[in-house]
């Protein structure tokens, strides 16, 4: 098993699979703060966000999420450094964007700028219902229900934040528009047939997730205008 | 045509190497790169100077050998080609021509343009290879191989190991070469008894010889002289991947 890990195949398997666990993430996340566009009482959101907060499954599926999350960056770094030494010596004039899409060339860049913009995330919404807590939280929660919904529709009121969000979900499409095809390719689940259609299917998530998370707070923020 | 080249020279391995400038007069666009770099060299040692040394051997394209970083690119500005099937005509007159050796950990510069390229034989020495006696031909139709194994398989064979994947690689992987020599053997009913073994020892060489990771970007298969596809990547992960979890 060490030998596998230690392998550059091996290594990869754990960024593809880790991958597609956040892939799935992504997903579950969007569908629940969608329901903050279909509800304006908000009772919907926060029934949702209430169910992921007390579930015994999520509670079990949110720490394998962050070491989910870990395994994915570390062996980012690992991978990369490795890449770099790979090539002692650059090119003096090396034309890529022929070849190659921008985003696969960048994707540590971009993974970085995604896990800045999660660090923002958490501190903003999730560190706060789950241990600070907020007095926006308290305020006509319903028993032990808290209004999460609140919460996020008067933070998405300042319209920094609303770009924060913008430039946050833009990072995580370019990611997202490599990844997608790449974790199937990384464990083998493609061919010259496949590889068409999971592009186009990665396309459609991609334009999915990222706009669906781009939508959310520029909904809100207009809505508070009007 | 009258170019400006801008060569990479450096006296042998150890030595640090350095661009060197020159002009060069009334080239043929007709001619091809090599040519032009053979003009050059009759040009240099007209002058006294040492020669430009670059590899190349059957100049049409099937023998792999010849392989220079050309503007930026493996093999040139055209595609599907070695840099041997380059013509003149695709640059201008007055350009100036940059030309590298390919830059890798696992291909060192033995001397200006040409590298060792000794990893790839390293590779194909670890695994590349079917050990048991397959006979003499067999008698037509005697075992079977599909239209579409064939064709995969043949397509994966196409690979001559130039190494213009991983000099065109962000990350120096030698991954389209691997899989082009185990998906060649794997689809074909002779190269499965090794299989496992196989993938296992070839990619644990190319780990060892310092190449990267593959990070699916593609570039490999745009710059690969013969169109090898991504797709035997990806069997090459699978193959490795079931290697893996056999006992």
């Amino acid at each position: 098993m060490s030998n596998f890990l230690n392998s550059s195949i091996g290594k990869k398997f754990l960024m593809s699979l880790t991958g597609f666990f956040l892939i799935t993430f992504l997903l579950v996340h969007l569908l629940v703060n969608s329901l903050i566009l279909f509800d304006q009482s908000g009772h919907l959101f926060n029934q949702a966000a209430h169910f992921m907060g007390t579930n015994p499954i999520i509670k079990v599926v949110e720490p394998v999420l962050a070491i989910g999350f870990i395994l994915h960056i570390i062996y980012a770094v690992i991978l990369t450094r490795q890449n770099q030494r790979a090539r002692p010596i650059g090119y003096k004039q090396q034309k890529l964007s022929g070849s190659s899409s921008w985003a696969s060339r960048n994707m540590f860049v971009l993974g970085i700028l995604v896990f800045v913009f999660l660090a923002i995330h958490i501190s903003n919404f999730f560190w706060k219902m789950k241990f600070t807590g907020h007095e926006l939280l308290e305020e006509g929660a319903m028993g032990n229900m808290e209004n999460a919904y609140l919460l996020v529709t008067t933070f998405f009121q300042q319209w920094y934040i609303v770009i924060l969000y913008i430039i946050g979900a833009i990072a995580l499409g370019f990611h997202l528009t490599h990844a997608f095809w790449s974790a199937f390719q990384t464990l083998g689940l493609s061919n010259s047939k496949w590889r068409k259609r999971l592009d186009t299917i990665g396309l459609i998530y991609t334009l999915v997730v990222a706009g669906g998370f781009a939508i959310i707070p520029i909904w809100v923020f207009i809505a508070s205008l009007i | 045509m009258d170019l400006t080249l801008k060569v990479w020279r450096q006296e042998n391995r150890k030595a640090k190497g350095r661009f060197e400038t020159y002009a060069i007069k009334n080239i043929s666009p007709d001619s091809s790169f090599l040519e032009m770099l053979d003009v050059l060299n009759e040009q240099l040692i007209r002058e006294g100077q040492e020669p430009v040394v670059f590899d190349h051997d059957c100049r049409e394209g099937i023998c792999g050998t010849c392989g220079l970083f050309i503007n930026g690119r493996a093999h040139g500005p055209d595609e599907d080609i070695t840099t041997c099937q380059l013509h003149m005509r695709k640059f201008k007159d007055g350009d100036t021509i940059v030309v590298e050796p390919w830059r890798a950990g696992g291909f060192p510069v033995i001397k200006d343009l040409m590298v060792d390229r000794t990893a790839f034989d390293k590779i194909l020495q670890a695994g590349g290879f079917i050990s048991i006696n397959t006979g003499s031909a067999p008698d037509g139709n005697a075992s079977l191989v599909a239209k579409e194994k064939a064709d995969e398989a043949m397509d994966a064979a196409a690979c001559i190991g130039c190494g213009a994947c991983v000099a065109t690689c962000k990350n120096s992987s030698a991954m389209l070469f691997v899989a082009s020599k185990v998906s060649q053997l794997a689809v074909l009913p002779q190269g499965k008894t090794e299989a496992v073994r196989r993938a296992k020892a070839m990619v644990a060489k190319m780990d060892e010889l310092g190449f990267g990771n593959c990070t699916n970007t593609g570039a490999c298969e745009v710059e690969c002289p013969k169109n090898v596809s991504l797709a035997h990547i990806a069997r090459l992960n699978r193959e490795f991947l079931a290697a893996n979890l056999k006992p």
